[in-house]
């Protein structure tokens, strides 16, 4: 791209806001993709030039390889962001946007698809001398997951190795439990992701959920961007997230930082990803997947180091090197994040789509709002829920969430219900506050 | 003839998984309770079940074509 580049984003909603802002920030052009239901959003119209990619199911648009593709050709753009989520960890999709030309902003395809399979990236963590989880290799039926799991000990969870996102995933207690669930986790598995294969991996009662920001150029660099606590989950989806991990030894983050950059190394790893590890409560460390793209929750490293990812994302693309070394990169002060979304915490977290007829948003020291919508905008039915991202920093934790707290009696949503009542019972609980809580944490008190 | 219609807006959907066999074809008998189609909000999937009883004698949407609340989706000869 030569410093001055057109990139085409190849997303929807907050992250195509943050790429847009992050491509004219750094001097490049941007070219927006909407979906028939996006025509009048905001990354459309703060991008230079938008297209059209298709129907308001995300099949026929933000999925839709070919008509991206012939976005990316019909403007003329230099490189394709893929944000996260859609297309944004698919190595066909990276290797046929590379192969039409244009520079994938992400790893190379082969590295994409090496992390992409639960099985063979614990192969190559393996490799790398990263401790991950006891565990199986893939089994292929009933007598063979039993044989494996005497050996691993309950108890256990049935993975799906195409699986991802928390899904496909069968926590089983005994020999009996799996006796009658393995096959069924199997079939499930073949019908969700078109791909049966399973493996089994020792469950860590306990467990924090705690992951790692990489980033990699072309030139040898490789630098990890300490590390971010996302335990606060319901149904495995990540719900508030916090930056740096609350009580974790120094000696513990050192070591977290340094098996990333090792793995990362390893399978040649470029551009941003994130390792993600269970810590149990012993201390010990496991790693559990890496995601091949920027993550939802990026802005909380971004809060507490200074770096902009998406900006060193692009450099890497261009082919420069980091902004950044492993020396020069330093933490302060503390983050959160809390994911608003349009799901009613007190039905079930149905979804909830509609129009929003009130949004303001929160402000002051160390408060940023992630957002695509404006008020009148509609929540449409077609895609994720996700409202906005409400980033809080502070010196320290206790101010980093009080801020949180003073933003959410400001933050007003009508129209939809959202999950603003809930954060506001989390950023007070007094457990939460006194120190780590463990994956299930929130799903056991409720 | 009647027509049973979406309660919800979303993506809808004939079959359980693309692999699959739809859950009702034409020429095929409904009781009210059994599904007859999912439709897809946000991620989450719901059933559409059917409220009525009668042989379907025409299926209005195809595997993902988006479908509004309130839109018709099957409709079917009541008995």
């Amino acid at each position: 791209m030569n410093g001055r580049g057109r990139i085409l984003v190849a997303n929807r909603g907050e992250i195509a806001v943050r790429v847009v802002r992050a491509c004219h920030a750094a001097g490049h052009e941007a070219v927006a993709v909407y979906s028939d239901a996006d025509k009048n959003a905001r990354w459309v119209e703060l991008a230079d030039e938008a297209v059209h990619i298709g129907g308001s199911p995300a099949a026929k648009s933000y999925l839709n390889t070919d008509a991206i593709l012939e976005a990316a050709k019909y403007s003329e753009v230099d490189a394709v962001h893929p944000g996260y989520g859609f297309l944004s960890e698919n190595a066909a999709f990276a290797r046929a946007v590379t192969a039409a030309g244009f520079t994938f902003v992400g790893p190379p395809p082969e590295v994409i698809e090496l992390m992409g399979d639960k099985a063979s990236a614990r192969t190559a963590a393996t490799a790398a001398g990263v401790p991950v989880v006891p565990g199986s290799r893939p089994v292929a039926d009933t007598a063979d997951a039993l044989r494996a799991a005497e050996e691993i000990g309950y108890p256990i969870l049935v993975k799906a190795a195409a699986g991802g996102g928390g899904r496909g995933i069968r926590p089983v207690r005994d020999r009996a439990q799996l006796e009658e669930v393995f096959a069924g986790a199997c079939a499930e598995a073949q019908s969700a992701f078109g791909d049966g294969t399973a493996y089994l991996e020792r469950a860590l009662p306990g467990a924090r959920h705690v992951e790692v920001q990489l980033l990699a150029d072309d030139h040898g660099g490789m630098v990890h961007l300490f590390e971010r606590d996302c335990s606060v989950q319901r149904r495995r989806q990540k719900l508030l997230e916090e930056a740096p991990a609350p009580d974790l030894p120094e000696s513990t983050r050192r070591e977290l930082g340094e098996a990333a950059r090792l793995l990362g190394s390893h399978v040649g790893y470029r551009n941003a990803g994130t390792v993600e590890f269970l810590v149990a409560p012993d201390g010990g460390f496991y790693f559990i997947e890496m995601n091949t793209r920027v993550q939802v929750e990026h802005p909380i490293t971004e809060a507490i180091t200074g770096v902009d990812l998406v900006a060193e994302q692009l450099r890497v693309a261009d082919g420069q090197r980091l902004s950044l070394s492993q020396e020069s990169v330093s933490h302060r002060g503390a983050a959160v994040e809390l994911r608003i979304n349009a799901e009613d915490p007190d039905n079930d977290f149905t979804p909830t789509p509609g129009e929003i007829t009130a949004f303001d948003q929160p402000g002051g020291p160390g408060v940023r709002v992630d957002t695509a919508l404006t008020r009148g905008d509609r929540i449409s039915p077609f895609y994720d829920s996700l409202i906005a991202k409400l980033v809080c920093w502070g010196s320290d934790r206790q101010q980093a969430y009080a801020r949180a707290g003073q933003a959410l009696r400001e933050f007003r949503v009508e129209g939809v219900a959202s999950t603003i009542p809930l954060h506001r019972r989390l950023v007070e609980d007094p457990e939460l506050l006194a120190g780590p809580v463990h994956t299930t944490w929130l799903e056991e008190r409720s | 003839m009647s027509t049973m219609n979406a309660q919800l807006p979303g993506v809808f959907y004939r079959r359980p998984t693309p692999d699959h066999a739809p859950f009702v074809e034409v020429g095929g008998k409904v009781e009210p309770g059994q599904t007859i189609a999912l439709i897809e909000v946000m991620k989450t999937y719901n059933e559409v079940k059917a409220d009525r009883s009668g042989t379907v004698s025409r299926i209005l949407l195809d595997d993902g074509d988006e479908v509004e609340a309130g839109q018709g989706i099957v409709e079917v000869d009541e008995v």
